[in-house]
Parts: C-alpha cells; structure tokens; sequence
C-alpha cells in the first residue's frame, strides 16, 4: 500500500533515469541513512539499549560497515564485470601498508643514485585514500592476466597476488617500519583536528566513507562505464563486437574495485584493528568477502551490504544463541556446530536462491508493488 | 559460460510461488538472528567475579589451544568448587574461541570485556597477534592483559605498559635462557664463539619477537645466528631443512606453534638432524609437539616455563573437587601434560591477585582497574605456592610496576619417547642484557603512542 | 660435487613432495572433470577420511584387534564415511544445484567445507592423531658419489609408488569399465549423456566418492607424514597451483603439475629464498601458475577452451 508509484510521473529522461526512479525508494534510504547517522550515535551515547556497551558498535557495526565496503569493491570486480578474484585480501593490505607507511613517512633511500625520495608524515585522510590509490595500481597490474586467463583459472590466478602479497608484508621489513615483530600500529586518526577516538567516532568516519563511496560507486554502474564491464561480464566477446574495449573495460573494473577494497582495508586496519600483521588480510579475509558478493548477489551494491551482513553476523550469533538460552554445550562442541550451521546455511541459500539476497529482495519489492494483487 | 544475474530493475515473470516460501523462511531466520541481538546480559548474581577465556579449540591451533583452556577452566572451577570462590566471591567464567585470529580475537574481547558485574577482571588471550591488536584497547578500557610466557616482550616496562603483564617470562628471556643452555651444553660462553645457530620460527609476531635478542647475543658471543622463517601454519618445512641439512648449525632453535613443531621434529629425523641438538621455546615443548612424531621424538629438548608435565598436589584437589564431580573439561589421563598445567598456573596467577587486590579493596567484585594494582603488587612465596598445591612447579614470583614478568627462570626439559625428563638446573635470564633492549623498544613505543611513562618509584 | 649433490637432493625432495600434493590434487581433476564443480571441499575431506580411518585404527588397536585387521577394517570403514559423503554431498547439495554457473557452485563446496569441518571435528575429535602407516625416516643413497649422500625420504616414495598406482587405476576405471566410460560421457556433455539414459545422479555420487577414496589414499600419506589433525586440510592450498599448471580437466596433469610446483618451489625456496627473505615457497607456485596460464590459458594439460557467441 505504502510501495505505490501511482502519480509519480516522469516527464524527461532525467527523471527516468533518477538513481531511485520510485519515490518511496529515495525516502527508505534517506530514513536509513538518518538512523545510521543520527539515531545509532545519539542511542549511543545515550547507552540505550541495544547500546548499553560498546559491544554493537565496535565488534558488529564497525567491522560491518568496512567490510560491507570492501564487498562493495568486491562486488564491481565480480558481480559487474564478471571478473572472479580470490585476492580482495591483498588488496585490502595493500591499502592497509601502503596507507600506513604514508601515514608514517616514506623514506626510500636511493644509494646508486645518491639520492633518497622523503615523502613526510601524509594526513590520515590523504593516507588512506592514497592507499587505496596504490590498491588500485596493484589492482591494474593483477588484472593484466585477465585479459588471457577467464573464470576459475583467473580465481586461482588472483591467488597469486593474495599469497605474494601475504608475503611482502610479511618479509620486508620497509613496510613495518622495521618493527622487530612485523606487527605495525596504527597512527594516531587525526582529520583536520578531530581525534577519531571513542567508537561513536569511529563508527561515524566509516559511515561517511561507506556512504559516500557506496553512492560513487551505484552511481558508476549505473553509467557508461557500470554498462561496459556488464556487457564484459555477460559475453565479452559479443562486448568487444559491439565496440567496447575489454582491456579498458576490465583494467578499469580492476582499479575501481581494488581502490574500494584498498580504502576498506586501510579503515579495517587503521579504525577497527588498530595493530595488525599481514595475517589480519589473509585467504579467508578473500573468501569471506567472495561470500559477501555471492550471498548478497552479484551485481548489486545493496546487495553487498545485506551479504556482509549475513556472513559477518550469522557466526556471532550462532555463537550467542546457545549462551543467551543457556545451553550447556562446550566452546568446542558450538563452534563446530556453527561451522556446521554456517556452511549448511550457506548451501542452502545458494540452492534456495543462486542470485542472493539483492534477488529476494527485488521480488519483494516486486510483489510490494503489485500488491494485493498476486503477480 | 552461463549468464550471471542482471541487474534490480529487471524481469522477475519466470518465478513462481516457491519464492514467497523463501522469503517467508529468510524472515524467519532473520527474525531469530534479531532476536538473538537481544543481548540482554543475563541477571547476573551481584557478589559474581567475571573472567573471560580467550580459548581456540578449533582451527589449526586447536591441538595446543585446548589443554591450555582447559587447565584454566578446571582451575577457576577449582577454586569455585572448593573454595566457594575467592574470599566468597565466586568467579563466573565464560569461553570465547578465537581460532588465534586476530579479528576473531577482538569481537571477543568486545563481547566480553564488559561482563559481570565489574566487568571482564584481565584477559588471557595465548596468542602473540591478539596481544598486539589488544594492548591499545586494554589499556584504554583500564582491563589487565595477562600473557604468561608470551605476547610482547617489551610490555616488561610496566611505566609505558601498566596493562601488559608479561609474567614469568617473555621471549627475550626464553632466546637468552635457551642461549644459556646451549652454552652450557657447549662447556662455556666462550665455546659459542664461531658456533652456527639457526632459529626455525613461525612467520608471525610470535615467531619473530626473538630475533632482536638473539642478534645481541649473536653479537656478544660472537656466533653465526640464522633465522630461518616457517609460513604459517607450519605443515611444509622440506626445503627449510634441506638449507639446515646443507648448513649444518650447530643448533636449531625452535619457535613453533601447534602443527609447525612435530613436522619441525619429522623433517629433522628425515633429514638426519640429531634431535638433541633442537631446543625448542616452551611453546615448543608440549605432548601434542611430540607424540606426532613418536619415536623419531625421542631426544627432542625445549624449555620450560618454570613448571612441566606431571602431577603436583593442586592435581590431586582438581580431581577431587572437579573431575569427580564430573565437571572437568579435560580427559582425565590428559590433565599433567605440560600445557594443561600452564593453563592452570596462568589461571592461578590471575586468581592471586585478584586475591591480592581484595586486599586493598574489598571482598566483593573489583574492575579490571582494581585487579590491575593486584597484579602488579602481586608477591608469591615458597610457603604461598606450597599452600597452593603448586610446589615444585614454580618459583616465587615478584611483581613490580619496573617488572612486569616477575620472574626470569626456565629449565630444559627432554623428550625420551614416553615422557619429558627435567635435564637442567634452573637458568635465570640475563637481564644485563635484555634491560637495555626492553627500555629501548618501550620508548620508541612509547613515543609513538605519546604515552608518558609513569614514575614507578611513586607507585605504592 | 656437493653443490650438485645438493641440487639433485632438493630437486628429488621437492619432485617427491609435488608428487603427494598431486595425491590432493587428483580429487580437485575427478570432480572437476565429471561435474564442472571446482571442489573446494577436498582438504576437509582428506581431514574427514583420515580423522574417520585413524580413529577406527585406534580404536580397534585398543581392543586388541591385530595391526593388519585392523587396517583393513580401519580403511573399510573411512570408505564407508566417504561413501555417505559423496551422497550426502550429491543428495543435498550437487543435485540440486545441476546447472547453476562454475562460482555458485565453487561457493557452495566452500559451504561444504565448513559443515565437513564441523562435522569430522565434532564426531572424531579436534586432536593430533599420530597414524603409522609407512616408513619415514630416509635413505641416503650415492653415498660414494656425493659426500653425506643424496637425502630420500622413504615415505615421498611410497607417496609417489601410491600415486602411481592411483593414476594406473583411474586410468582403467575410466578408459576400461562402464561406469568409467560413462563418467566420461557425463563430463562432455551432461545433457546429451543424460538422454541416452546415463543416470546422472549416479554417475555423480561415483564421482564424488572416487574423489573421496581418492582423499582417503591422500589422508594415509599426509596423515603419517603430518599426524591426522586439521592442519591437513590447508593441503587444498597448496593443490590448487598444482591444478592450474596441469590444466583442471586432466588426471596426468595433476602429476606433472605437482612435479613441477614440488621441484620448482623448493628450487626456489633453497636456492633464491636466502637472498630475499625465504618463505618463498609460500607464493612461488602461484606466481608460477600466473606464468604458465599466461602462456596456455587452459594449464598444460587442460582441454582446449572454444567460445562461440
């Protein structure tokens, strides 16, 4: 009843091709955004429930918002052109590294030449988008290979970045600033004067970041290049018929998606972990995001957010579920369950529904419209 | 290749009603997940003491991470059981597995640190990585991090790490004592001189804390020190030993965790390396690092963190009181190994100065804040751990705001195919030498945190 | 002489130790071949038959059931997990998935990898369980050649004699007997099999339990090599670069793939890893792979990619 578009007319292209075409879209988001940015923090600070302690914001929202982020860059890579990457981690370290060693001063001295390139302390802000600028040519580098190499192979080929990339952190010491344990700290998150410190802050900064980065990026797909790296994705070589060129079409999806992933490592590292070590960006860091994209659907920016999710809070709550009700199971016996729970859940929504959530829920949307009306 | 979905805005005709079946169950389920978010913290009794366990028994760190949890669990009920708790306040504890990630690790800690009615009284996370991403966190919420023979080395310092407890011992102390040793073994400091030693370490915080001790002692005693890295989680180390198998080091140092050590053992035999030549760090030398290997382990030494395996008179209690009552998490003929009574000193250590902290503030529940004065003031005799059941185990420990660690002892320990034998004195760390690289490292923290170190003559 | 004895001893070493990646590898090709499913899942289950056989194993050792029964019995009853496995896995998971692309099914074996995990962990236990089943000290042999001799770990041949036997077996399954000739029928082209009366979800459980025997023979190499604990189930890593060089689609692929990552990793770990920082190993079969798929987009051995609009 409340999902009607009956007098909504549109009277010039503009308006057809509005990023929400349906009034009450643009109102949904707006009251979203409005919770996320005005309700969570001022119940918050309020320590209402469900707020009492930090535990929402920082162990769910935080990583929430960032790794719904680095989906989102996922997502441009896979769901939109087609292109499948197991490396997403590595570029999220990339970004981490890279924005740090900014962040911290970058000084490579250049015996041979006599000379040394000094790069002071940047802004954090600089820093981390930076780092995602360096993501993202790492990002066109990887993605050379994919010109030759479609589909599983290219999976396993991304592999190649995410091991290689585990190991320079790892290795060379230049991006630890030489600390003796290879684990770095994150400096201090000063943006034009505030210190970002309580996690209200933090919650807020990657709010903005996801917010405005998520509207860049639904804003991208919709256009010339989005329309590219879909024909890409749906037969590349019918694509490169009709005129689009793949290695431009598919470098680009490369360096969009690797400098999303890279913001969103940088945040992961800088905003929620605060000290990490190359292991913090690992294979499974790739997988997950993977699932993100697959559970929420391919080619969809929404979608991404419901699939991070999913994957991010389904395993806190099969772990809460059993202690809240209060059964006696050990640590041991409902951690397996919930790998058991996980991994069947999993299976079934892709039995249930290979398109993901962004599918379920424009068929609700579907079926909202045609209300009461069955369609 | 197939034709992978469109976009929102497209054609949804082919669908029948199974889609609403979908949708209804998702509902459901999301439903159920909301309502899981209650978090509602259970009306928990008021005079209630709340300790997490950071714990991971699964994973690939499951064989070492669960006689561990279980050693501390069995203790706080122990002390439950028996006691009725500490000085009547009965301690409510409460697993979080981790599976040694560091993510995983701090959506724990979140979870749990505001707990109970104070709050979570100290964290044990038994993983290096988890102890970095912490340190800032604890020290920010005001809640001690205990990391018994681990976590950083330089959290020593006290004046810049008032959280950080690094008790008993930290890496450096280990890299000197197992230097110690294998200069006694040698005849003297001065047969070290032009003597090859690699050390074999898992590529992490963890494994590369050592390094810096060791290149000073290299330097002081003039011997040729090799790191030789081993990617996580350890189950391929052919080529690693093939190199020591060329290179022939006069000793191989190992710091292994889980997997990493018993394939360390294996490729040792395989290559012909004599086994009383690797001394492995007290993370090295527990039954799961071994009995992989079986006989081919037979010789292997590594150090001890002052205690072993066996059973002292604190066993006998936790039979009686836990293990007959049918509450121990363990496997009775496991509890003694070397691991699950490490679980059980760490666990001891935090509830004495819990005790100690009562001292001063009362018989009730305290804050992390309280219990870190404990910790710090935290004094156990001979006559004390003897009262304890732990004799024989452990010396006295004495902790300071300048010492964090409390003690600097370690033993070796040998592997003869069956069981560990002691095969040492006691060794004390040099802290000549670890002093200067402990203040050195904690103030370039420090400075890099703006934290300005406390005056630990002014601490009471 | 002893650099050259030295190389030939790494090159042996890291030959032999492709040869038991492409033991996991080999179970990656079967699925692939028959089912176009990229099969996550065959770690955990090398973990599931190895915990299945090694804890029958002790089990009957305790009751004093004698060593060889009790390794016949041992390995009769991992079959029989693997078994109802690979219907389990067909019944719910595969079959009704037939059809969906190459991603959402690779998504859907990671599922899988997490219940096998639970579950092997959860019935058998999360310990380290020694297993016994061949010798792995070594012999030095051309001791008068090369000084100390050239290092071969007996358990890398057995691993290799037992791959060797594996292949020569499939060979025939496929080449010689019905349901063989059959699998390969499905694996060109479901459909057309399927019409002229294959039964397809059949020939799938076969597939999938031929991969699980197949992760059984792994588990009893790894499982001695490493103690039967989860860890095994990282071998899935370290087989996927063995696959991509030797092309997902063939079975002598997989042993030359493992051949050439064995040898060149271990190469490059022992003789370029000391320069720039070791734990080469770790990335160089990838970047390996990267190379070789540059070169022939379809590794190897694959079959030939044609793509028609």
């Amino acid at each position: 009843m409340l999902y009607r578009e009956t007098g909504q007319f549109k009277s010039n292209y503009a308006e057809d091709m509005a990023i929400f075409p349906i009034r009450q879209d643009g109102i949904a988001l707006g009251v979203l955004l409005a919770v996320a940015f005005i309700g969570v923090p001022l119940l918050a600070t309020l320590h209402v429930w469900p707020f009492g302690t930090d535990y929402l914001l920082w162990a769910i929202l935080l990583p929430f918002l960032i790794l719904a982020l680095a989906a989102i860059g996922t997502n441009i890579l896979v769901g939109y052109c087609g292109q499948i990457s197991l490396g997403s981690g590595a570029f999220m370290a990339i970004g981490a590294y890279s924005a740090y060693k900014l962040a911290t001063g970058v000084h490579i001295p250049l015996a041979w030449l006599g000379i040394a390139i000094t790069i002071p302390p940047l802004p954090v802000l600089a820093s981390i988008l930076l780092g995602g600028l360096a993501a993202a040519g790492f990002g066109i580098a990887f993605g050379i290979p994919s010109l030759r190499i479609k589909g599983l192979y290219l999976a396993v080929a991304t592999l190649a970045a995410q091991f290689f990339f585990d190991w320079v952190f790892l290795r060379v010491p230049w991006f630890t600033n030489y600390a003796p344990s290879g684990s770095v700290n994150a400096p201090e998150l000063n943006f034009f004067g505030v210190i970002v410190q309580t996690p209200i802050q933090r919650y807020l900064l990657c709010l903005t970041f996801v917010t405005v980065i998520a509207i860049m990026a639904k804003n991208l797909v919709r256009g010339n290049l989005g329309r590219q790296w879909m024909a890409i994705r749906d037969m590349d070589i019918a694509a490169e018929l009709i005129g689009i060129r793949p290695l431009y079409a598919k470098l680009t999806a490369f360096a969009v998606s690797s400098f999303i992933v890279g913001v969103a490592g940088a945040l992961w590292a800088f905003v929620y972990l605060g000290s990490w070590e190359p292991l913090a960006f690992s294979i499974d860091r790739s997988l997950d995001l993977l699932f993100m994209v697959i559970i929420g659907g391919l080619g969809s920016i929404m979608g991404s957010f419901v699939g991070a999710a999913f994957v991010l809070i389904v395993p806190v709550m099969l772990n809460l579920i059993p202690a809240e009700l209060g059964v006696p199971l050990s640590t041991q016996t409902i951690t397996h369950l919930q790998f058991i729970i996980f991994g069947s859940l999993i299976c079934y929504l892709l039995i249930k529904e290979p398109r993901g959530f962004a599918r379920l829920i424009s068929i609700g949307k579907e079926k909202l419209r045609l209300w009461p009306f069955p369609y | 290749m197939k034709q992978i979905p469109r976009t929102e805005k497209e054609g949804f005709k082919e669908e029948d009603i199974r889609m609403t079946n979908v949708a209804r169950k998702l509902l459901i389920l999301a439903a159920a997940v909301l309502s899981g978010a209650a978090f509602t913290t259970p009306a928990a009794a008021q005079n209630e003491q709340f300790i997490p366990i950071l714990s991971y028994r699964t994973g690939p760190y499951a064989v070492n991470g669960a006689p561990f949890a279980n050693g501390m669990a069995d203790y706080y009920n122990l002390v439950n059981e028996r006691d009725g708790g500490i000085n009547g306040v009965k301690l409510l504890v409460e697993e979080c597995e981790t599976a040694y990630a560091t993510d995983k690790g701090v959506e724990c800690y979140e979870r749990l640190k505001s707990k109970g009615p104070t709050g979570a009284a100290f964290f044990n996370p038994l993983s290096t990585g988890i102890t970095f991403a912490l340190t800032e966190k604890t020290a920010a919420d005001k809640i001690p991090i205990v990391t018994m023979g681990y976590g950083r080395a330089d959290s020593k310092n006290g004046a810049v790490f008032p959280y950080n407890f690094p008790l008993l011992g930290t890496y450096w102390s280990a890299a000197d004592i197992a230097i110690q040793h294998v200069a006694k073994e040698l005849g003297g400091f001065d047969k070290l001189k032009g003597r090859k030693i690699s050390l074999l370490y898992h590529d992490s915080p963890y494994g590369k804390e050592p390094i810096p001790m060791l290149q000073v002692l290299a330097q002081k005693y003039g011997f040729e020190f090799t790191p030789i890295p081993v990617t996580h989680p350890g189950v391929e180390q052919k080529s690693q030993w093939l190199a020591i198998r060329q290179n022939r080091p006069d000793y191989v140092l190992v710091w292994g965790w889980g997997v990493m050590n018993s394939t360390a053992i294996k490729e040792a035999a395989s290559v012909a390396y004599p086994r009383d030549k690797m001394l492995g760090v007290w993370w090295s030398g527990a039954e799961p690092d071994v009995t992989p290997a079986g006989d081919q382990a037979a010789g292997y030494k590594a150090l001890m963190l002052q205690h072993g395996a066996g059973r002292f008179p604190v066993h006998a209690d936790i039979e009686k009181y836990v293990y007959a009552k049918g509450k121990g998490l363990s496997e009775p003929g496991k509890i003694g190994e070397v691991l699950y009574n490490r679980g059980m000193v760490n666990a001891m250590l935090g509830v004495e100065a819990i005790r100690k902290a009562q001292e001063k503030f009362g018989k009730k529940p305290l804050t992390g804040e309280q219990i870190r004065w404990g910790l710090e003031n935290l004094i156990l005799t001979d006559a004390r751990i003897k009262e304890l059941g732990f004799e024989g185990m452990m010396k006295p420990v004495s902790i300071s705001c300048a010492d964090h660690e409390g003690a600097r002892y370690g033993r070796v320990q040998q592997w003869d195919g069956k069981g560990w034998k002691v095969i040492s004195d006691w060794y004390t760390a040099d802290e000549s030498l670890i002093e200067p690289l402990v203040a050195d490292v904690s103030a370039k923290y420090a400075a890099e945190k703006k934290i300005k170190p406390r005056d630990c003559a002014k601490e009471t | 002489m002893i650099a050259l004895g030295q190389f030939l001893e790494v090159l042996i070493g890291g030959l032999m130790s492709g040869v038991l990646y492409s033991l996991v590898a080999l179970g990656f090709v079967l699925i692939f071949k028959a089912s176009g499913v990229f099969n996550f899942a065959q770690g955990a289950m090398v973990l599931l038959a190895g915990l299945a056989l090694v804890r029958a194993l002790d089990l009957l050792v305790a009751h004093g059931v004698p060593f060889w029964a009790a390794i016949v019995l041992g390995i009769g009853f991992g079959a029989a997990i693997m078994a109802a496995t690979a219907w389990l896995i067909e019944r719910f998971v595969i079959g009704p998935l037939v059809n969906q692309d190459g991603l959402t099914l690779f998504m859907s074996t990671i599922g899988v990898t997490f219940v096998l995990e639970g579950a092997a962990e959860m019935i058998f236990g999360s310990d380290v369980y020694p297993l016994r089943l061949f010798p792995t000290d070594a012999w030095f042999v051309f001791e008068d050649l090369f000084p100390g001799g050239i290092l071969v770990n007996k358990l890398d041949v057995w691993g290799a004699l037992i791959a060797g036997i594996l292949v020569a077996g499939l060979a025939i399954f496929f080449q010689r007997t019905k349901t063989g000739r059959a699998l390969r029928a499905v694996a060109d082209d479901h459909l057309a099999a399927h019409s002229v009366g294959i039964p397809i979800s059949w020939i799938w459980f076969v597939v999938w339990l031929v991969a699980g025997l197949v992760a059984l023979v792994a588990a009893t190499v790894w499982g001695t090599k490493l103690g039967v604990q989860f860890s095994i189930t990282f071998l899935a890593l370290k087989a996927l670069p063995v696959l991509i060089i030797g092309g997902l689609t063939s079975i002598p692929g997989a042993i030359v793939g493992g051949l050439v990552v064995g040898a060149g990793e271990k190469i490059a770990e022992v003789y370029l890893g000391p320069s720039i920082g070791g734990g080469i190993e770790y990335w160089f079969p990838y970047v390996l792979a990267l190379a070789v798929l540059l070169v022939r987009p379809q590794g190897l051995f694959g079959e030939r990619i044609i793509e028609r609009i």
